[in-house]
């Protein structure tokens, strides 16, 4: 698409959103945003095909090229529009696209674009962490089925969920990464327990689900059986790079920006500087560390686009973004000073109730997806090469 | 410009890179060093820059440059970062030259800088009176006698001091150091009656003179930018120099990136490769993160004045502290990482680590930048 008629999309976009999208909503991808216009404004994202705009119409998507999809993305992200980003649309979806049968995206990615089905991810086990390839999930063959026995944990969403996307063992004779395959399967049957865990932070968004003779069609094996662990490997880019490459990080999220949550609770002096000189400091670090990872997954975009020699930047960026958003909240809680130590109670405003949370919620960041230590290990191996 | 090189750019670079190469490993700048050249440099091999192109990228055409901008001077100076040519871009271009560019009247111009971008010309800028940068410490005095005025006071870590034809001088006209107000910027003759030039070795083998000035007389004519107001030249030569600074910091650091990852896959003990230990791949890797997001933001800021954005001094201020911060980490465990024989004069690594020191330290370190970012962004 030229130039000119690219610009002429963004305007029409532009106008498309402010026809659509009512400024209480203009906040960020929040818990508490209301829930009626949250509705009416993933049906206008939905009907206008931008939940998954780079996918063909056929599938239910935009049918953008990449130009047009970074376009919406941008103006999207310019008026701090609220995510309808699922694991069916940001890991499942692009999965398909490259691994699965033509019969099995028309099953699935309209139902994903369309947001009429949550989705899970069964990958880690009690005893299969950071060594992913060690799961021990048997999946095994009846007829035209699968049946399951075993059991998954850290399973977000589990409770909710629909349908899983779940990594088993089909071949347990197999070298660890040659006998496992990628497989879908409904989560409302007999045979799956769904029991929720309490996190840190208050929630329950996650849990251990218990397979005891839960059935999947065998059509639904998605690439080669015993195939599984690179279509897993390749679903894990897909989940690191929506993090590291969202701009902003959690802040896009609050209702306060850090900057000004910090400015509120530490105080300027008559010059506009903050009273206390290590916090400015550390907040002016913050802010490098979010510019530094801005223009570099932008500028990976441009490699790639360019098709100069990209590296791979989906481990960095997972890594730093993870510190990045660690950090943001250490800031937010050495500001806050002992009102941040809040649990319930209205001796503390509901923003500073709400930023302790996140300071513990975003403890997982360096965890899921691949811990940092796990990142600085494929980083190490492979982009950097070095031989273990 | 966006945050990759242009397909010229990438030419550019390639032809730097051969050309750096082939004339100047980085065994030259060690001969210089160790020779305690005359001049420090190679006049010959500026020449050749000249010729080139590479010295005028900045400069207009009218006065022989390329009417180029810091994307292309990045590129260039980015490669002479890896090879630690001590050529002097940063005294003669990016302090001197903007000077006059920035802040000189038609005729100085017109005098000063066809020389400058054929090479025959060294200029630079003397600012500094104390060690840790301040802009505005300034105590050195100019008075106003007539038609001229006259200077005293002294200066320090003027760069190529030792072999300028012409010195910028920032002097005080009104109020007193510390303040904004007050500074004017005169271009003073290295051979002027008065002035005193001590050539002075620095760490890195290049050369920081100081100066003693004793009633040195300029024309009122030779004045850059307004009288008491010289500190708006000054904010911007300083903003230029810093991010071209940058471009050969990144381009420094990362060779020694790359030459301690070569180590790590070469050098043996406990029977495997030191690249196997992960305590030093986590290390390793965490440094690549730092070097690609450093690389970003310097891009950045060089596409912030050849747009003529309106946040170079933001822009600026992020790159430096990013590089000023990364530099030592970078060059700092590159020297670790070789273990005994990083400490060695011989091993060339060392060389880079003090390089990059010196760049750290020049115009503001990080927590300078750091807060004058912060300053910038209302906090
Ligand atoms: C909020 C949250 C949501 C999650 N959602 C899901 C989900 O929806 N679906 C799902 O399948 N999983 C999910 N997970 C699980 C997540 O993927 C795992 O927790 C993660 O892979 C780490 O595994 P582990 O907890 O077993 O830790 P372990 O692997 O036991 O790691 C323990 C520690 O050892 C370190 N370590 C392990 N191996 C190495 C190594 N080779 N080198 C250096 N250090 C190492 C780790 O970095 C870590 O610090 C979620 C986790 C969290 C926190
Ligand atoms: C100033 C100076 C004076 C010295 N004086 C003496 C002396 O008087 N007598 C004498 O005998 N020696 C002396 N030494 C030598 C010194 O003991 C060695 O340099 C040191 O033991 C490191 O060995 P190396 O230089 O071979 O580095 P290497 O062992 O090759 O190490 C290179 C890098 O790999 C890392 N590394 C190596 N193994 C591991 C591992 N298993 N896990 C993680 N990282 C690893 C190291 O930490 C280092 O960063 C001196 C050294 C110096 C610098």
């Amino acid at each position: 698409m030229s130039t000119a008629n690219l610009e002429e999309f963004r305007q029409e976009i532009r106008t498309w959103i402010d026809e659509n999208l009512p400024s209480e909503l203009r906040v960020g991808t929040r818990k508490d945003l209301p829930k009626k216009l949250l509705s009416q404004w993933n049906k206008a994202l939905i009907s206008r095909g931008l939940v998954a705009p780079e996918w063909d119409t056929e599938y239910g998507g935009g049918g953008l090229d990449r130009k047009q999809a970074g376009v919406v993305k941008e103006e999207l992200n310019a008026v701090r529009a609220p995510k309808l980003r699922t694991f069916g649309v940001a890991m499942l979806g692009p999965t398909l696209l490259e691994f699965g049968t033509e019969e099995q995206k028309r099953e699935f990615l309209p139902q994903i674009a369309r947001n009429e089905v949550t989705w899970c991810q069964g990958y880690s086990e009690p005893g299969a962490g950071s060594d992913l390839a060690s799961l021990q999930t048997r999946a095994v063959r009846e007829g035209d089925e699968y049946i399951v026995t075993g059991q998954k944990i850290w399973t977000t969403g589990a409770d909710k969920a629909d349908w899983i996307f779940c990594l088993v063992r089909t071949d347990p004779d197999a070298p660890k990464h040659e006998g496992i395959s990628f497989l879908l399967f409904p989560m409302k049957q007999e045979g799956v327990k769904v029991s929720p865990l309490n996190l840190i932070d208050g929630s329950a968004d996650f849990s251990q689900v218990f397979f005891d003779g839960a059935r999947a069609k065998a059509s639904h094996l998605v690439g080669p059986l015993n195939g599984g662990w690179t279509i897993a490997k390749r679903l894990l880019q897909h989940e690191r790079t929506q993090d590291g490459g969202s701009e902003g990080g959690i802040t896009g999220a609050m209702k306060d920006t850090i900057f000004d949550l910090v400015k509120r609770e530490v105080g300027l002096d008559a010059s506009g500087t903050l009273q206390d000189p290590t916090i400015r400091e550390r907040l002016a670090q913050q802010e490098l560390e979010q510019l530094g990872l801005r223009l570099t997954m932008r500028r990976a975009g441009e490699e790639m686009r360019a098709s100069q020699t990209g590296r791979d930047i989906a481990s960095l960026g997972k890594y730093r973004w993870a510190n990045m958003v660690k950090d943001e909240q250490d800031i937010a809680m050495m500001a806050m000073g002992a009102q941040g130590l809040g649990w319930s109670g209205d001796g503390f405003g509901a923003d500073q109730l709400e930023r302790t949370r996140a300071w513990l919620t975003t403890r997982a960041d360096s965890i899921w997806g691949g811990t940092n230590e796990v990142q600085l290990n494929v980083i190490a191996k492979r982009v950097l090469k070095i031989p273990e | 410009m966006g945050l990759i090189l242009t397909e010229d750019q990438l030419i550019l670079r390639d032809m730097a890179k051969s050309f750096f190469d082939e004339k100047s490993p980085v065994e030259r700048m060690r001969a210089l060093r160790d020779s305690r050249d005359a001049v420090g440099f190679s006049r010959d091999l500026w020449k050749e820059m000249g010729e080139l192109g590479w010295i005028g990228i900045l400069f207009p055409e009218s006065v022989g440059g390329a009417d180029m901008g810091y994307g292309e001077l990045g590129v260039v100076l980015g490669e002479c970062g890896r090879v630690l040519a001590p050529e002097p871009f940063m005294s003669t271009v990016l302090l001197g030259g903007n000077a006059i560019l920035l802040g000189g009247n038609e005729p100085l111009q017109k005098e000063l800088l066809p020389d400058v971008c054929s090479g025959n010309r060294i200029l630079s800028l003397a600012f500094q009176e104390r060690g840790r940068f301040a802009p505005y410490a300034i105590e050195t005095k100019a008075k106003r006698d007539g038609d001229h005025y006259t200077i005293t006071g002294r200066k320090s870590f003027v760069l190529d001091g030792h072999v300028a034809d012409q010195i910028v001088v920032a002097a005080r006209t009104a109020g007193s150091s510390g303040e904004r107000e007050g500074l004017s910027l005169f271009v003073v003759e290295a051979d002027a009656p008065g002035l005193t030039i001590h050539r002075d070795d620095l760490v890195d083998g290049r050369n920081g003179a100081h100066l003693v000035l004793e009633n040195v007389a300029v024309d009122g004519a030779r004045v850059l930018g307004t009288v008491d107001a010289g500190a708006d030249v000054l904010d911007a030569v300083f903003n230029r120099a810093t991010v071209g600074l940058c471009a050969e910091m990144v381009g420094s650091f990362e060779e020694a990136f790359e030459r301690t990852l070569e180590y790590l896959k070469t050098r043996e003990q406990f029977g495997v490769k030191i690249g196997t230990f992960q305590a030093l791949r986590h290390r390793i890797a965490n440094l690549f993160a730092e070097m690609e997001f450093t690389r970003s933001i310097v891009r950045d800021a060089q596409t912030a004045i050849d747009e003529g954005r309106n946040d170079i001094a933001e822009a600026t201020s992020a790159a430096k502290a990013r590089c000023s911060e990364v530099a030592p980490l970078i060059a700092g465990e590159a020297v670790q990482m070789h273990g005994g024989i990083g400490m060695t004069d011989e091993e060339e690594i060392g060389l880079f680590f003090k390089r990059l020191k010196a760049a750290e330290l020049s115009l503001g370190d990080a927590i300078f930048h750091r807060n004058r970012f912060a300053h910038l962004r209302g906090y």
